[in-house]
């Protein structure tokens, strides 16, 4: 079942619908709501390499559904300590749970002093109001 | 340019419904409603209905129609009788495809073509310039609605009795009189339903009053590209021949219509590349326009929602076309293995 609308306060925001839970010096990474609610059930994720760089607003994989490809964008800079493998085997699961099971990577972060210019969930819900 | 989009007597219905619009042909058309992927398995299971207003429908009328469009069809026209129809393609001098459409025979000297939307202004311009005397080319595009209804449990629902494939007749559907052709665009058992175009909402609610599901262009898509219809503008094209699209069973070459010739030609020396089918050995979803390696192209390409697996079409050397070749296909930078396969890729489990 798709998950319904929902953009959790613990959360930071990247403007091209990504999101990031950090604890510590690391980040789970993912896509929100809205980005799987506008690409409708993904059946593939171009997934990046444990140990690859990933950079700050610059795209490290891709997911896509029947009708449409998108690249997925890094809010934050670091390496690539795991990528979640039930999504690569069912990528459906991003739209089932975008912010728990469907999760794209983890990363250790290069620089947090980047978190200040990701935006929390008020501001990611007003910026999806514009959309 | 900004053109204007138009929509068929559905659209309400459709924003109704919550679906998503997308414009295709010069129409703002649904491409999902509840999702692309439930849709196609509701036609694979059971019953879904389409949208088709936006196709062409063209009348061609007279003593000397059914000579012309032997002259302009591909397909045997005088094997038509009354209430039968065939799958043919409009061509050009060089065997190319200007359409490919469906031609019904209503009557003696009575002729319907249901073509594609965005090559009515085409076809119709095509078979109007060259008309005969005793003949009469007609567009009557607006003035009907067209409903699809897909899937082993369509008739059913819809209360019709089954006939065959490509056979046509008057029915009526809770009170609104219909041509019931059974043709499709799926694979599955199914209808087209043309009425007027003042009854098309009525006859819409209708079926979907019946159970069957509605469903948009993204499904239409992935149902047809699973049994490796072709679809006109990508794998078919003026540019691409009907022997190497492996369509030559739709033409009659011991007729005389435009451009047998060259397809007589074509055929004898064997073309240099044909159209095939193939699935993606490895996860990945081929798209159109990507190179396949040793001088083809995908011509379509989606997931599979019956397989699980990237599935497409394309144009590759004859040396790469028997089924079972393996193919490298260029996944926006990334070598992806895919193999050919016979047609269609997606058979029902009997």
């Amino acid at each position: 079942m798709p998950a319904a609308e929902s953009y959790p306060d613990e959360l930071r925001y990247h403007p091209e619908h990504d999101w990031a839970r950090v604890d510590g010096d690391e980040a789970t990474l993912g896509v929100t709501w809205f980005a799987q609610d506008s690409l409708g059930e993904l059946v593939h994720y171009e997934a990046p390499e444990a140990g690859m760089t990933v950079a700050k607003d610059s795209s490290y994989g891709e997911v896509e559904s029947v009708k449409a490809v998108s690249d997925i964008v890094a809010p934050l800079t670091g390496e690539v300590l795991e990528v979640n493998a039930k999504v690569v085997d069912a990528p459906e699961t991003v739209n089932d749970d975008p912010y728990g099971e469907g999760w794209l990577i983890r990363i250790r972060m290069s620089d947090t002093s980047e978190l200040d210019a990701l935006m929390d969930a008020d501001a990611y819900r007003a910026h999806v109001a514009d959309q | 340019m900004e053109a204007t989009l138009l929509r068929t007597p559905l659209y309400e219905r459709h924003v109704a419904l919550g679906a998503r619009i997308v414009p295709f042909a010069g129409y703002e058309m649904p491409v999902q409603y509840e999702g692309v992927i439930p849709e196609h398995k509701a036609v694979r299971a059971d019953a879904g209905a389409f949208d088709v207003s936006h196709m062409g429908e063209i009348h061609v009328d007279g003593p000397t129609a059914q000579e012309f469009l032997q002259s302009a069809l591909s397909n045997d026209v005088d094997r038509l009788a009354d209430g039968e129809a065939q799958y043919t393609l409009l061509t050009n001098d060089a065997g190319g495809i200007v359409d490919d459409l469906i031609a019904y025979r209503l009557g003696h000297g009575q002729f319907y073509l249901v073509v594609n939307a965005s090559n009515r202004d085409a076809v119709y311009g095509w078979l109007k310039e060259r008309e005969p005397r005793g003949c009469e080319v007609r567009d009557a595009s607006d003035e009907y609605g067209l409903v699809a209804a897909q899937g082993p449990r369509s008739l059913e629902r819809l209360g019709l009795d089954d006939a065959p494939a490509f056979s046509h007749a008057m029915g009526e559907i809770d009170g609104i009189e219909v041509m019931v052709a059974r043709t499709g665009y799926t694979g599955e058992q199914g209808v087209e339903l043309c009425c007027a175009v003042d009854d098309v909402v009525r006859l819409w609610d209708a079926i979907l009053a019946r159970g069957v599901m509605p469903c948009g262009l993204g499904a239409r898509d992935t149902l047809r590209l699973e049994v490796c219809y072709p679809l006109h503008g990508n794998d078919i094209t003026p540019e691409t021949d009907a022997i190497s699209a492996g369509l030559g069973w739709a033409c009659a070459l011991d007729t005389d219509f435009t451009g047998a010739e060259t397809l007589r030609r074509i055929k004898e020396e064997g073309p240099a590349r044909k159209l095939v089918p193939f699935v993606m050995e490895e996860r990945a979803v081929p798209r159109q326009g990507m190179p396949i390696e040793g001088g083809g192209e995908v011509t379509s390409g989606t997931h599979s929602p019956m397989l699980d697996q990237g599935i497409g079409m394309g144009y590759v050397p004859v040396a790469s076309a028997t089924p079972e070749s393996e193919l490298v296909i260029d996944v926006r930078g990334k070598s992806r293995r895919a193999r050919v396969v016979k047609k269609p890729i997606y058979r029902k489990e009997s």
